[in-house]
Parts: structure tokens; C-alpha cells; sequence
């Protein structure tokens, strides 16, 4: 559904992605880790158009995404740090959005009621916490039921609650059967989530397995366990 | 994008500056026509003002609203959303509502004091001026990712623009006054458009003496249907160039 074709990126003199290959399926659910600075934000910027890779191709749905904008009707995005215009209120920006995807199936609004957003729409943009705004980009990447969800540090920083409600939410999106791209550091949020690994370091795809074979092949319990095993055993 | 040029617009009309600055404008030119005993000096006076505040106003506010839009930018481009799309509804929305407060603050008491043909033209020549400073704004904008730096770029040209100018153009006729530089002052002209606007206007007014050492020869060159012409083709390619490069370099930016 995805692939990333030999995609070099560059910032300045620092090597960010490194001639980088990819596959991701429909209906996988893939955990991208790895150190900080990896690369893995600049890798999910380069599929949604953000950052312009200079070499290789990246084919969504077999069609290249150069000077593409359309396939981001399929995408739902959720950044690490959510940036909105600071004036507006969260009611303004879903209108926005709403106005500009101009789409006329169904909403999702599940997210937008567990998270109770309606006690809030007055609130300017500017006066949220973090968790709020958080939770502002998670109800807009569920929002259009894409078929491919990206999100980016997901839980940092929702309380546990919403933190549970995201998780279901995505664990439906995923029997669905979509394809669901998750960076975060805290494995062991993604351990009965994730069907896949990528681990990416210095910008290279270091692995990437099925959670299951990872499993056997280390003869370990758990992702994050199965991933110190393998790092140890490399430095070793 | 008339979907995302609503957006624009309904929040640069809810930023207090723009209407400030049309205050601004309305009382200046009031008071411009209601001192002078006669229109023409008025009028003068209003030219000069204009040529001074509209290009600073203009590039100063559309800088810092481009920065301040990042946020914006980023929000619209994760969705299917064409990039040069976001960026001509912040140029189009920015450059309509400077338009307006222009139109609004100097436009009402030109229409009464002054003769119509020359409100026209002055109308003209303040509309060109706000958005050729809107877009010279947009350049200095993409070419730095630093807030700071990109307002003392603007700062740095609307001096250039609207001070240092003709102080150069000055300076080398008086240099090379031996030598037959005519044509070579009608070319350099064209690289002012503050300069530019207010042959525009002079040629209408026909006021040799305030025309400055660049217009008087533009008349000279060109008398006044084709100088009209020429500054009012210049004018636009003024506002052009620069968007049109700031939209091709905002193609390929990362953000």
C-alpha cells in the first residue's frame, strides 16, 4: 500500500534518511522505534508531503505521491506536537478542516465524544494543555475514517483514560483493516497493538519483522525485550 | 481555494492592526485635504504620505502574519490540500484586505477632494503599492526561517525602496554628469516601484518641479499616455516576479 523506494533526505550536511527502502501492507499495524533523531519524524513527513526527499520515489496505492496532494484523503495524521493556529477555537479548526476535506460520508466522531472536545469548542488553541491539543489531533486523524493512520507519539502526554480510549481506537482501526503506522518510545504501550517492527537508526531501516518471528527468534516475552536482545547482541 | 481564502480572511479581519491602520490612513488624509486651502497641495501631501506609510504598513504586517501562519500552513498541508493553493489564498486574503483598508482610509476623501481622474490614478498606483510590498513580503519570508531576521529583511528593503533609492540614482548622476545617462536613469527607475508610483502620479499632475530627477526624465522619455503605460506594466511585474518566485521556492520547502 505504501513503499518507500531508495529515499535519500538531507538536512544541511546531516544525512537524515539514508537511501531508505519500505514496504507496509493493508492491515498491518507497524511500531516504528528507535533513538532519538532516528529519523523516523522526517520518514513520516516525507510520506505525508511535508519534507521533499531528494532521491527515490515514495507510491501510495500505486501511484508516486510527487506532486500529488489528493492521496491525503486516505491519511489521517496525528504529529508529535501538535501546532495550530493560535487564535482560533478547537471548534473553528475542526469546522476548518471539515470545510476544507469538503467530504460527505460519515464523520467518525467518536474520539471527539469520549474526549468530551464539545464541553470545550469555545477554548482559543493557545490557552490548551498539551494532553488537550493531543487529543484535538487525534479526533481529527480518526475524523474521515482513512484507510492509513499515521501517528506520531500518540500517547505523550494524554492522561491514562484517553490514553486507553486512543488505544482501543486504534486497535478498531486496525481490525478494520488498516494500515496503522505508530513511532513511540514506550514499547510496552505497543505491545498488544503492533504487528510489525521497524527499527530505524541513523537513518537506515536497522530491522523489520513480525512481531511474532521477532519474538521467537530472541526467544523473548515482549517487543521491548526482544529489541534490547537484539541491540546487545550487536554490540556484543 | 476559496475555501481556505474564508479562513484567511476571517482572521486577518478579527487582527485589530488592519483596522488601526485604516484609522490611520482616514485620519491623515482628512486632515491632509482639510488643512490646505487648495486640493492640489492636499493632494500632494497625501501622495506623500502614501508613498511612505502603504509600502512600510504593507510589508511589515504581511512579514509577520506569513510567520505567525506557519502553524496554519502545517495544519493545512497534512491534508488534500494543493501547497501553492495555501499560499496564494495568504497572498490573495492578505493583499484584499490591505487593498481594502487603503480603499477605505485614502480612497473616500480622494473621491471628494480631488478630481476623479486623478483619485483613479492615485486609487491605482496605492492598490499596486500594497500588494507589490505584500509579495516582496512573501520573498522575504521564504528565504529565511528565522522571524527575526525575515522583518529586518523587509525593514531593509521598504528602506531601500522607499529612502536610499533615489539618493543612489542622485548620486551617480552627479558622477557622471559628463556622460549621456538619460536612458540609463529611465532604466534604473524602473528598479523602485515607490519610485515608479509616484511618476505615475506626477505625470497626472503634471508637476515637473516634485517629480524627483528619475520622473522628470521618465516624462522627458516617454511622455505622459505611454509613461502611464510603461510604469503601470512595470508596476505589475513588480508584484509578480517576486510571487511568483516566492511560490515556486514554497513548492519545494520543507516544512
Amino acid at each position: 500500500m505504501i513503499e518507500i523506494k531508495n529515499v535519500t533526505k538531507h538536512f544541511g550536511k546531516l544525512r537524515v534518511l539514508n537511501n531508505l527502502s519500505l514496504q507496509m501492507m493493508k492491515g498491518e499495524c507497524i511500531a516504528l522505534i528507535g533513538p532519538n533523531g532516528c529519523g523516523k519524524t522526517t520518514l513520516i513527513k516525507s510520506i505525508l508531503g511535508m519534507v521533499l526527499p531528494e532521491n527515490g520515489a515514495i507510491i501510495f496505492d500505486g501511484y508516486t505521491i510527487k506532486n500529488d496532494n489528493e492521496y491525503r484523503k486516505h491519511i489521517g495524521y496525528m504529529p508529535q506536537i501538535g501546532r495550530y493556529p493560535e487564535n482560533m477555537t478547537i471548534g473553528q479548526v475542526i469546522d476548518m478542516i471539515k470545510g476544507i476535506r469538503h467530504e460527505h460520508t460519515a464523520l467518525d466522531l467518536d474520539l471527539f465524544e469520549q474526549f468530551e472536545l464539545s464541553k470545550m469548542l469555545d477554548k482559543k488553541m493557545r490557552t490548551l494543555s498539551g494532553g488537550t491539543t493531543q487529543k484535538v489531533s487525534a479526533t481529527l486523524a480518526f475524523l474521515f475514517k482513512p484507510k492509513v493512520l499515521i501517528l506520531d507519539e500518540p500517547t505523550a502526554g494524554l492522561d491514562p483514560i484517553a490514553s486507553e480510549v486512543l488505544k482501543r481506537k486504534i486497535i478498531e482501526a486496525r481490525d478494520r483493516g488498516c494500515l496503522i503506522l505508530i513511532t513511540s518510545h514506550l514499547l510496552s504501550e505497543l505491545e498488544d497493538i503492533v504487528s510489525q517492527v521497524i527499527f530505524m537508526q541513523e537513518g537506515n531501516v536497522v530491522l523489520h519483522k513480525d512481531v511474532n518471528d521477532l519474538k521467537i527468534a530472541t526467544g523473548q516475552e515482549t517487543i521491548a525485550r526482544s529489541i534490547v536482545h537484539l541491540l546487545k547482541m550487536e554490540t556484543v | 481555494m476559496i475555501r481556505i481564502l474564508k479562513y484567511v480572511a476571517i482572521d486577518i479581519l478579527k487582527n485589530k492592526i488592519v483596522i488601526a491602520y485604516t484609522i490611520m490612513l482616514a485620519l491623515f488624509s482628512w486632515s491632509a485635504f482639510s488643512l490646505e486651502d487648495n486640493a492640489a497641495k492636499g493632494l500632494l501631501t497625501v501622495l506623500n504620505i502614501v508613498l511612505l506609510t502603504v509600502p512600510l504598513v504593507s510589508v511589515l504586517f504581511a512579514t509577520i502574519y506569513v510567520y505567525n501562519s506557519n502553524e496554519f500552513i502545517e495544519l493545512l498541508v497534512s491534508h488534500p490540500v494543493k501547497r501553492s493553493m495555501i499560499w496564494k489564498a495568504l497572498f490573495i486574503g492578505l493583499s484584499l484586505s490591505l487593498v481594502t483598508a487603503y480603499l477605505i482610509g485614502v480612497g473616500i476623501p480622494l473621491l471628494i477632494f480631488a478630481d476623479w481622474g486623478t483619485a483613479l490614478i492615485m486609487l491605482a498606483a496605492g492598490m499596486l503599492l500594497s500588494v507589490i510590498f505584500v509579495a516582496i513580503a512573501f520573498l522575504s519570508c521564504i528565504f529565511t526561517r528565522d522571524k527575526a531576521k525575515g522583518i529586518g529583511i523587509s525593514i531593509l528593503l521598504w528602506l531601500y525602496f522607499a529612502l536610499l533609492f533615489d539618493g543612489i540614482v542622485l548620486f551617480l548622476f552627479f558622477q557622471f554628469a559628463d556622460y549621456p545617462i538619460e536612458k540609463a536613469v529611465v532604466f534604473l527607475s524602473a528598479w523602485s516601484p515607490i519610485d515608479l508610483c509616484r511618476i505615475l502620479i506626477l505625470l497626472r499632475l503634471d508637476v515637473s518641479a516634485m517629480m524627483g530627477y528619475t520622473g522628470a526624465i521618465f516624462k522627458n522619455f516617454f511622455g505622459n499616455s505611454l509613461g502611464l503605460v510603461v510604469s503601470f506594466t512595470l508596476l505589475a511585474l513588480w508584484f509578480l516576479i517576486p510571487f511568483l518566485w516566492s511560490l515556486r521556492k514554497f513548492k519545494k520547502k520543507d516544512l
